[in-house]
């Protein structure tokens, strides 16, 4: 297996890619808390910011439609929100009999569940855009800037690093499950179910250890290589005036959308 | 590529902000005690093999495996990485597994990944390492009885920890969400508490020096198994009663300031529509989810019994 189908990054010269990686943080977070203050049903605020996503697609230069079609993997969860159309404020729109419970959508229900949708879908996208155009270490460098402590960051560069070789870890316990697991044609294979929880349990098992003693491996290759504690980065990040106008500008941009959405 | 969003990760939007800032509050406060003991105890050593086991976990949880009724079993690990590697250990390697899902593949929010932590990472090393601490001494069958019982009330109460959440930021109705998602995650719960076991199972035969009990006994002391004790009973307490009678709780939210003190429209719940096939009263529904602990808890016995009895054969 190769990187590439973890690593979310996508290269492209642009201005977003350039940005220095703490103001595509801020700019992400301040992007979804913006989205979380908007009240209730404040469609030109959220226009707004769908077109300020808008903007920041284009200038990264992956075009337009690049959020938009990676952003489905919010839609599932869209199904725990369904139960707000039901509200019992405001005014029902219609009574629903189904026999054992009786569901009556209501105008106020309605405007809560999609605005719950447009939120979530909003604030995906940035979170898409954000790791299309920053790389991973890059991202967690600029964590730790904001005092993100370092014992985690280093945690989780690890689990970066490490997660595609385990990974490939995994698909060779598989294969080798397959390559024991001959069938006849016809035949229903596979043991009762106790049998394949404790085969399935083994692999856990079988993964944890070679992860176990990698790790351990590892630890002794880094000692040997001077590691002392933490990772040093060759990519030290500088604040330049295009990254504070950036950030000045977004800023501003949500302002106008917090004003939209509570003046209107 | 087997990555598949599960239930419980919340994305943003779906939290208000006092909710989530609220549990980023008490995830801070564990996360940064869990640094500083890990700094305080732990050599540097720790921290790669931390971060390995991070991505164990990530790993193993492409092992699916079928549950009857079409559904699979999805591993979440927190309980497993809490057992084996103590419990500071295993909040550090759950955030860390949280937060990649979310940076990385917008499996969960930002904003409410303060939440998603303390579902996933948090309740799952206390609950899971607290019951397992009360019986570390104990023959093997009972501790991995007890590890498989815990990871399942883990998974349960990480469940009901997300629907209150979703419940109190005014998503959804409470008599709506709380069963469903109980009774989702009492299957998932099941392939977790079974993994659990026959992987502890595993590794106790073959390295069992990694298991080292008296290095975890002294690691955490009796407030976890308090802390873990308190949680679970309270999660098999609170399940039944706030599906069976959500007006209580949503009485307790009112007079704590929640509903109604955010910015979005405060939710009533009508007691006109009820969901016939809950309990009708309180006492009958505890009484139905601690026969159901009961029977699983035999059922995890009976099955370590037989993991053991197959590995002394």
């Amino acid at each position: 297996m190769h990187v590439d189908v973890f690593d979310q990054y996508h290269f492209t010269p642009s201005r977003v890619h350039d940005l220095d990686p703490r103001v595509k943080v801020l700019i992400t977070v301040l992007f979804i808390l913006s989205n979380a203050l908007l009240p209730d049903g404040s469609w030109p605020a959220f226009a707004l910011a769908w077109l300020l996503l808008l903007v920041a697609n284009d200038q990264s230069g992956l075009g337009l439609g690049f959020t938009f079609k990676r952003s489905v993997v919010a839609l599932p969860f869209t199904l725990v929100a369904v139960s707000a159309i039901f509200s019992p404020q405001g005014s029902p729109l219609a009574v629903w009999d189904l026999g054992f419970i009786t569901l009556i959508p209501t105008d106020l229900g309605l405007i809560r569940f999609f605005s719950i949708v447009v939120r979530s879908w909003l604030s995906v996208q940035i979170a898409i855009l954000l790791v299309a155009t920053t790389q991973f270490p890059d991202l967690l460098h600029a964590l730790e800037h904001l005092r993100l402590p370092r014992t985690l960051t280093t945690i989780i560069a690890f689990l970066f690093r490490y997660l595609f070789v385990l990974t490939n870890e995994v698909f060779r316990i598989l294969r080798a499950r397959e390559a024991r697991s001959a069938g006849l044609p016809g035949v229903k294979g596979g043991g009762k179910l106790s049998w394949q929880i404790k085969t399935t349990g083994s692999m856990v098992g079988q993964l944890f250890l070679r992860s176990y003693e990698r790790s351990d491996r590892i630890y002794q290759s880094m000692i040997s290589r001077g590691y002392i504690g933490h990772i040093r980065t060759l990519n030290p990040h500088y604040m330049e005036r295009q990254d504070w106008l950036y950030l000045f500008v977004f800023i501003l941009f949500l302002v106008i959308i917090q004003f939209v959405g509570w003046v209107s | 590529m087997n990555f598949s969003p599960a239930p419980l990760h919340i994305p943003d939007g779906f939290l208000t902000i006092v909710v989530s800032a609220i549990f980023w509050l008490i995830t801070i406060v564990m996360v940064g005690l869990a640094v500083s003991k890990t700094n305080r105890s732990l050599g540097e050593k720790q921290i790669p093999i931390m971060g390995v086991m991070a991505a164990f976990i990530f790993a193993a949880q492409m092992l699916n495996f079928p549950i009857a009724g079409g559904t699979s079993g999805h591993f979440l690990g927190g309980t497993l990485a809490a057992i084996v590697l103590g419990p500071w250990a295993g909040i550090l390697v759950m955030t860390a597994v949280v937060g990649i899902q979310a940076l990385l593949f917008q499996d969960g929010g930002l904003l409410v990944m303060g939440a998603n932590i303390f579902n996933m990472g948090i309740l799952t090393a206390v609950i899971g390492y607290g019951l397992y601490r009360l019986v570390i001494h104990q023959k093997k069958g009972i501790r991995l009885a007890v590890a498989g019982g815990g990871a399942w009330i883990a998974t349960m109460a990480a469940a009901l920890f997300a629907s209150l959440e979703l419940w109190l930021s005014g998503t959804t109705r409470l008599e709506i969400v709380l069963p469903a998602m109980l009774g989702v995650h009492a299957l998932i719960g099941l392939g977790e508490a079974l993994i659990t076991v026959a992987a502890l199972a595993y590794i106790e035969q073959t390295r069992p020096d990694l298991l080292n009990l008296d290095n975890s006994a002294r690691e955490g002391g009796w407030g976890w198994i308090v802390s873990g004790v308190v949680i679970s009973l309270l999660a098999v307490l609170i399940s039944p009663l706030a599906s069976g009678n959500p007006d209580g709780l949503e009485k307790i939210a009112s007079d704590l300031g929640f509903l109604g003190s955010g910015l979005d429209a405060p939710f009533q719940i009508l007691p006109d529509y009820s969901i016939p096939f809950l309990g009708d009263t309180a006492i009958s529904t505890i009484l139905a989810g601690a026969v159901g602990a009961i029977v699983l808890i035999g059922l995890v016995v009976l099955l370590g019994r037989n993991l053991h009895r197959q590995k002394s054969d």
